[in-house]
């Protein structure tokens, strides 16, 4: 089990590589840094000598792959590539384009990133499985096809009606807490995203919860259960939810991790100070060097999510922890 | 009048040439057409569907563009079918803001009245209402009542033989379409926005946007999917190990991220070759054709991993067993056996992922990273109108038609798929 | 005093269709009481009512059950599932699926004890412990801690055994305990159900489809049909007067040693579906001796004596001693001739030391540490319109040797040569397999499908000439021509079966490799496949590669049988010699252990264990670890062939020592 572990984190260094250099190619193949020049300074403004000046200053006035004027080892280190791309895999993303360290800035925005989406995370899949577990229990039942029709309308809503509609509601109607922004991260700040962040969530995942348990109930050692005359609640939660926490896992462990991303949409209409908006302010001044940070961040947590939930399966499955 | 088709017409196009040909083949194919007639059978699938097609119609109708001949050259405005036939709804647009079915703007402004003076009221809006000396709630009432019975007595007559469920969704749709005919010939029936569009107009337009995305999508996902996935689970060994090394990859990356570092770069490149546009349709146009292209080069990833696991099942089957040991070769048993047994996981991923990226629209355009801000869609409805959040008394009606409309547009799309889904997919129980 | 009554039960569908049709019967205490019939006639149904387990949709629409006085269809569902797991435990076909597959075996037999017995804690540990050990689970101390994979399918069918009787049943309902078992497991989990009924006084409902599995455990029978019980009489009744005539036919449709030159007695057509005969007999479409009432009026209940009774107008008058039918004749003839001795010239295929090895990758670099020897260096010859029989358990290779033939697998070392030529050329060899869902594009109509091969293979000069040569391939399978615009899935098993044999016959092979073809099959149906794969040999003269582990079947058609045993072919000779006079411990163990119908006593050889893993095979001969006569040398050296007569090859040091002994006594 182990060798299996260290097998999948082997595997997930040529991923990386393969994220990185597809950052690479997005951002300075695709375009040149001339062309991102041209359009950071504006079209009146340039000049061949502000296009210099610009990529002095972001550190983007060497060669891409290769420099054929350095020396030694210098002729692949000193390039962009080495400097923008190579160097993210030691956690150094450099300097956004007001000059502040990202890596810095990642470090003290995942705090209130994670005060936001631990919470929604926990809180909605307790929520999630238990709605879930409730259709299945009362499944063919008038409650049942109640609670599908309601995942189904919910899931139709935008989750940008969540947003706007949770946050009219709850701060300017009923002014019970602070329409936005973070404060000192206490409760009442943090509350109503969470909520809001549950709510989004409930139609989709709550039906694929149901898929998931109806799939299992309808296996045969469910029925052997209940031909020893175990009660349908064992049934569900002994039997049946032992079986279904593997496909369950599959789709929810991977995202922990992202966790600490936060939410881009939840963040930025609640003003909350975390990874989440802080992508979006990136991408809305066009600051490339964050978003190519959050790029190679995200891929690495999804892949360190990929390999808890191998752990994950080890924990909950005998078949992968005992062969 | 000059035809213009820009590139998600031509798009759109192929893909309902590609819908006809699958049509006409289902047809001649009893045991394809069985799984429809199921979706047939169902009253939720053929209400919903019946909405969508009311979509997809004004959909269509805004998708035949031309540009208008001004003396000898031709006008840089690119219309369509569907601007020409809601031509008062575009044309009438008042100063600002002004509430459904209102016939005076929202807010108080300063004017002078025939004695000389400053005062502030609320000027009357140039169109809503005009034929009226004031607001009237009985005339509103009178027109409203008017349309829905004409509505009700034309979707009588079209829906008197459906079914009953059927019959009466017609009669609603029909008594809802004529109320708002009769309405919006001298009202906004959903109020203006900032600049004093209709919103009713904006809303039916942002249909097309939606759709797009929703469909135009499927052309770059599924061909990547099938032809990857199925190869990666009918080879095996390299081809296998090469294809889920490059979705890994790609689903690896957060896909707002990779949709918005893609967008961002392609923004660079639509920015630094302003010559390749000749008018600003035609650049919002190609935005949002890259817009698609990008959201398949990032959702594909989940339907070739089905693909790929289905196809995996698939070889071991012993008529693919029986065809290998004929000789027959892999292309043949590719296109013979195996992509055909594939076909509805398509079909059901494509309807499942329809409403998703109408969603997924609405928020990369208010993150920044969607369609042109000057395209009409839901997203830059609904972006232009947050901000109006915080005026008190507050905006409401455009984002309530936008999230409106789209709740219709994106429910209906998945009761639909629901029914499809039910209908094809072997696992489910259909006893 | 009967334990268990059952009357009128009916089961349906909540439309009223009924899946079990007003069916009655008791069943005493230490009484079995077993339910026959083909696939889809009720009789699971019937066992799931009774534990009032129906699935959703289907309900008990009227009838009673009673058990010990209780009257189970009139207790609200809190008291009943003190009956389940209680005083009526049940046990199911899939062993592998039935039990939960991340709970230990411990934990999911100390649930029933918690609750039936009230036991908890070390106490019920120990009991749970006991149960195991009884119904024979070596190290049942160490084994409670398991989880279901890490036990074989005889061994998980013993644990489902021990959780239903933890709970002390009055009752047992067994549902096809032994179907997904090999033959020695399946003789030696019979062995333990009879062992128990008689350590516990426990009644048995057993429901099966194998008249062998009557034979061997049921006190009485009651025959199912399309939902109603069609006959019932105690079992030397049953297999000595079948009265009903479908009960006849399904003895006829047995393949066995003695009718190989004559055709079965194949029931033609297939059971009818689930309410599409609303009047008269429900066989009367597949009877050859139904008349005109059969058809008009349904037949009603003819009690002959207690408890024995048949639903048939054949016995309307039985009390003016009518139409009572004769004793069945024995018609065991041995008609069967030795075979001829195989001239090597005459050969179709001959395979050499062929070796199919499927590489194990451990560790982190995913390096090759073992390989699972799933073809073990395999040699033999078939004869042009011979018939060959590979038989061995599940996981002896036989498969793998098949596909391997067809190039399906790559070998991994060895020679094929056909007919005179290294293998090549494909339209030489075709395969049908075992499932016929399976095997036939669900997407291509027929004619497609019996065209593919021939348009990749270059058959038929054109597209007419195709045609007529499909047209011809159905008439000869058996089918309509019209079938060739049809679908797959308009057919029955039986069809499909058809249509594979046509599709291989399609491109003139000369030799068909017949993986289990019959094995998914009713043994009315299956019957009717034999006959037509024993008429095409006649009338093509094709060879045929039967891989099987039926042996009835192999001792009915094949001339030849290989018995394959951890893939190496541990006895290979004519049938008569393999089947009359298994030279090999493990072909005699096998043969003993094939459930029979007549009742002759018999020897049963009882196997310890299961098959080994053939990644892992035991040192010396395969088989010594189980085999009742091992001796020492066994342990070390893999034997050699031995010739027990000019037709007849064994691998067993005890036949070379004897064969050794009685050359030194000349």
């Amino acid at each position: 089990m182990i060798a299996y572990l260290i097998r999948r984190l082997i595997y997930a260094i040529p991923i990386l590589i393969g994220v990185n250099l597809l950052t690479f190619a997005l951002f300075f193949v695709v375009n040149t840094p001339d062309d991102m020049a041209r359009m950071q300074l504006g079209i009146k403004r340039v000049t061949p000598e502000a296009i210099e000046k610009w990529k002095l200053q972001k550190g983007y006035d060497k060669p891409l792959l290769v420099n054929s004027r350095a020396a030694g080892a210098g002729q692949l280190t000193d390039t962009i590539f080495w400097h923008k791309s190579a160097s993210m895999f030691v956690l150094d993303f450099g300097y956004s384009d007001d000059g502040r360290s990202i890596s810095h800035e990642i470090a003290t925005r995942m705090g209130p990133s994670l005060a936001i989406a631990l919470p929604t995370f926990l809180i909605g899949l307790a929520c999630y499985v238990s709605f879930a577990l409730l259709m299945t229990l009362f499944r063919a039942t008038t409650l049942d096809i109640a609670g599908v029709a309601l995942c189904v309308v919910l899931m139709s809503i935008s989750g940008l009606f969540y947003i706007i509609g949770g946050q009219f509601l709850v701060s300017k109607l009923w002014h019970l807490v602070p329409i936005s922004g973070y404060g000192d991260g206490g409760f009442k700040f943090v509350v109503l995203p969470v909520i809001i962040g549950v709510i989004g969530g409930i139609g989709s995942s709550s039906r694929w919860y149901r898929t998931i348990f109806l799939e299992e109930i309808g296996r045969d050692y469910v029925r052997t259960a209940r031909a020893k005359g175990l009660s349908e609640l064992r049934v569900l939660f002994t039997h049946v939810l032992k079986n279904a926490m593997i496909p369950i896992l599959t789709g929810v462990v991977v995202v922990i991790p992202l966790l600490f991303m936060g939410s881009l949409l939840t963040e930025s209409f609640f003003g909350i100070p975390g990874l989440g908006s802080y992508t979006i302010d990136a991408i809305n001044a066009q600051d490339f060097s964050v978003v190519r940070a959050m790029v190679f961040l995200g891929s690495l947590l999804y892949i360190a999510g990929l390999i808890l939930t191998d752990i994950s399966y080890t924990m909950v499955d005998p078949r992968v922890r005992l062969s | 009048m000059m035809p213009v088709i820009l590139w998600s017409d031509a798009l759109v196009f192929l893909l309902l040439g590609a819908c006809c040909v699958a049509f006409w083949h289902i047809r001649r194919h009893e045991h394809l057409l069985l799984p429809w007639r199921r979706v047939g059978r169902s009253a939720v699938a053929m209400c919903s569907l019946l909405v969508l097609s009311l979509f997809v119609l004004v959909g269509l109708l805004d998708t035949l563009h031309y540009r208008v001949a001004l003396n000898g050259a031709y006008s840089p405005e690119v219309l369509s079918v569907f601007d020409k036939l809601a031509e008062p709804l575009r044309l009438h647009t008042e100063k600002t803001y002004s509430a459904p079915l209102a016939v005076a703007l929202y807010a108080k402004e300063s004017t002078t009245d025939e004695q000389g003076r400053v005062v502030r009221t609320y000027p009357r809006l140039k169109y809503g209402g005009a034929h009226l000396p004031e607001a009237s709630g009985y005339d509103v009432a009178r027109r409203a009542l008017t349309g829905a019975i004409a509505g009700v007595l034309a979707g009588l007559l079209l829906g008197f033989k459906a079914r009953r469920a059927i019959g009466v969704t017609v009669v609603i749709l029909a008594a809802l379409i004529g109320m708002t005919l009769n309405l919006a010939a001298v009202y906004h029936v959903l109020g203006t926005d900032k600049v004093g569009q209709d919103v009713l107009y904006l809303s039916l337009k942002s249909i097309r946007t939606g759709l797009i995305i929703g469909t135009v999508t499927t052309l770059v996902t599924l061909p990547l999917a099938l032809f990857l996935g199925v190869a990666a689970g009918y080879f095996r060994g390299w081809v296998d190990d090469v294809i889920q090394y490059v979705y890994t990859v790609l689903s690896s990356i957060p896909s707002v991220l990779l949709i918005a570092a893609a967008v961002l770069m392609m923004q660079v490149t639509i920015d630094t070759h302003p010559n390749w546009f000749d008018t600003a349709a035609s650049r919002a146009d190609l935005r949002l054709v890259f817009l698609c292209l990008i959201l398949g080069m990032t959702s594909w990833t989940g339907l070739c991993r089905l693909l790929r696991g289905e196809t995996l099942k698939l070889r071991e089957m012993e008529y693919i067993q029986a065809a290998q040991s004929f000789g027959v070769s892999s292309m043949r048993i590719l296109s013979r056996h195996i992509i055909p047994n594939v076909m509805h996981i398509i079909l059901i991923a494509l309807v499942m992922d329809f409403s998703g990226l109408v969603l997924a629209e609405a928020v990369l355009s208010y993150v920044g990273v969607g369609v042109d801000p000057s395209m009409i869609s839901f997203g830059t409805m609904i972006n232009g109108a947050r901000l109006e959040m915080a005026r008190e008394p507050m905006v409401w009606w455009a984002l309530a038609a936008a999230f409106g409309f789209m709740l219709t547009l994106v429910l209906s799309a998945n009761l639909f798929a629901d029914a499809v889904r039910d209908a094809f997919d072997p696992r489910l129980n259909r006893s | 005093m009967s334990l268990l009554k059952v009357k009128d039960l009916v089961t349906g569908l909540a439309s009223g269709l009924a899946i079990v049709d007003g069916i009655s019967f008791e069943i005493a205490a230490g009484e079995t009481f077993a339910l026959l019939g083909e696939s889809g006639c009720g009789k699971s149904m019937t066992a799931l009512s009774l534990m009032r387990l129906l699935p959703d949709g289907v309900a008990n629409l009227s009838g009673d059950v009673v058990l010990g006085g209780v009257s189970l269809f009139d207790l609200p569902e809190r008291l009943m599932r003190g009956i389940r797991g209680g005083s009526m435990a049940m046990i199911f076909q899939e062993p592998g699926l039935s039990l939960n597959p991340v709970m230990t075996v411990g934990a999911q037999i100390i649930e029933v004890l918690a609750l039936h017995q009230g036991l908890s804690g070390a106490l019920a540990l120990q009991r749970c412990v006991e149960l195991l050990a009884g119904v024979g689970i070596p190290d049942a101390a160490w084994r409670v801690n398991e989880y279901p994979f890490q036990l074989s399918g005889g061994m998980k069918q013993r644990v489902m055994i021990a959780m239903a009787l933890a709970g002390k049943p009055r009752l047992l309902v067994a549902d096809e305990p032994t179907t997904a078992l090999d033959v020695t497991i399946q003789a030696q989990v019979l062995q333990l159900l009879r062992d128990t009924q008689a350590s516990t006084g426990m009644a048995m409902l057993l429901i099966t489809h194998d008249l062998g599995v009557v034979a061997e455990t049921a006190h009485r029978v009651g025959v199912m049909y399309a939902g109603q019980i069609v006959e019932q009489a105690s079992r030397q009744e049953l297999f000595s007067r079948p009265l009903h005539p479908y009960t006849q036919k399904l003895f006829a449709a047995l393949p066995q040693a003695g009718l190989r030159d004559q055709p079965l007695a194949a029931i033609p057509g297939s059971v009818p579906p689930l309410g599409s005969i609303v009047q008269g007999c429900r066989f009367a479409p597949r009877c050859d001796r139904a008349w005109s009432l059969c058809r008009e009026q349904t037949p009603a209940w003819i009690t002959l004596s207690e408890g024995e009774g048949v639903r048939c107008h054949l016995y309307d008058r039985i009390e003016d001693g009518g139409f009572r039918i004769e004793e069945k004749t024995p018609k065991l003839q041995d008609v069967a001739k030795p075979n001829p001795i195989l001239n090597p010239e005459s050969c179709i295929l001959k395979v050499q030391d062929l070796q199919v090895h499927f590489p194990i990758r451990k560790g982190i670099l995913q390096r090759v540490v073992g390989q699972v020897k799933a073809v073990d260096g395999v040699s033999l010859a078939i004869a042009k319109g011979k018939t060959l029989a590979i038989v061995g358990e599940s996981g002896c290779g036989k498969t793998t040797l098949g596909k391997a033939l067809l190039q399906l697998i790559p070998p991994t070392g060895g020679r094929v040569v056909f007919d005179g030529r290294a293998l090549g050329a494909r339209a030489s060899m075709q395969m049908v397999f075992q499932d016929p869902y399976a095997s036939l594009n669900p997407k291509m109509r027929v004619a497609e499908i019996l065209e593919e091969g021939m348009s990749a293979l270059k058959v038929g000069a054109n597209s007419a000439a195709r045609q007529a040569h499909i047209d011809g391939l159905l008439d000869k399978v058996g089918l309509e021509r019209a079938a060739k615009w049809r679908y797959p899935h308009e057919f029955s098993g039986g069809q499909r079966q058809r249509i594979a044999i046509a599709r291989a016959l399609a491109v003139s092979p000369g030799l068909l490799i017949c993986d289990e073809p019959t094995s998914a099959l009713d043994v009315s149906v299956q019957a009717q496949i034999l006959n037509l794969l024993k008429s095409l040999q006649q009338e093509l003269n094709l060879s045929y590669l039967f891989i099987t582990h039926n042996l009835a079947v192999v001792a009915y058609l094949a001339h030849e049988v290989c018995v394959m045993y951890l893939g190496r072919i541990v006895e290979r000779g004519s049938t008569d010699d393999v089947m009359n006079h298994p030279a090999h411990p493990y072909t005699q163990a096998l043969l003993s252990a094939v459930p029979r119908i007549d009742e002759g006593a018999r020897e049963y050889i009882r196997l310890a264990g299961d098959l080994p893993s053939p990644a892992n095979p035991p040192a010396g001969c395969h088989f010594a670890p189980r085999c009742p006569c091992v001796q020492d040398i066994c342990r070390e050296h893999y034997p050699n062939a031995v010739n027990v007569s000019e037709s007849h090859v064994v691998h067993c040091h005890f036949q070379s020592i004897s064969v050794d002994g009685m050359t030194a006594l000349d």
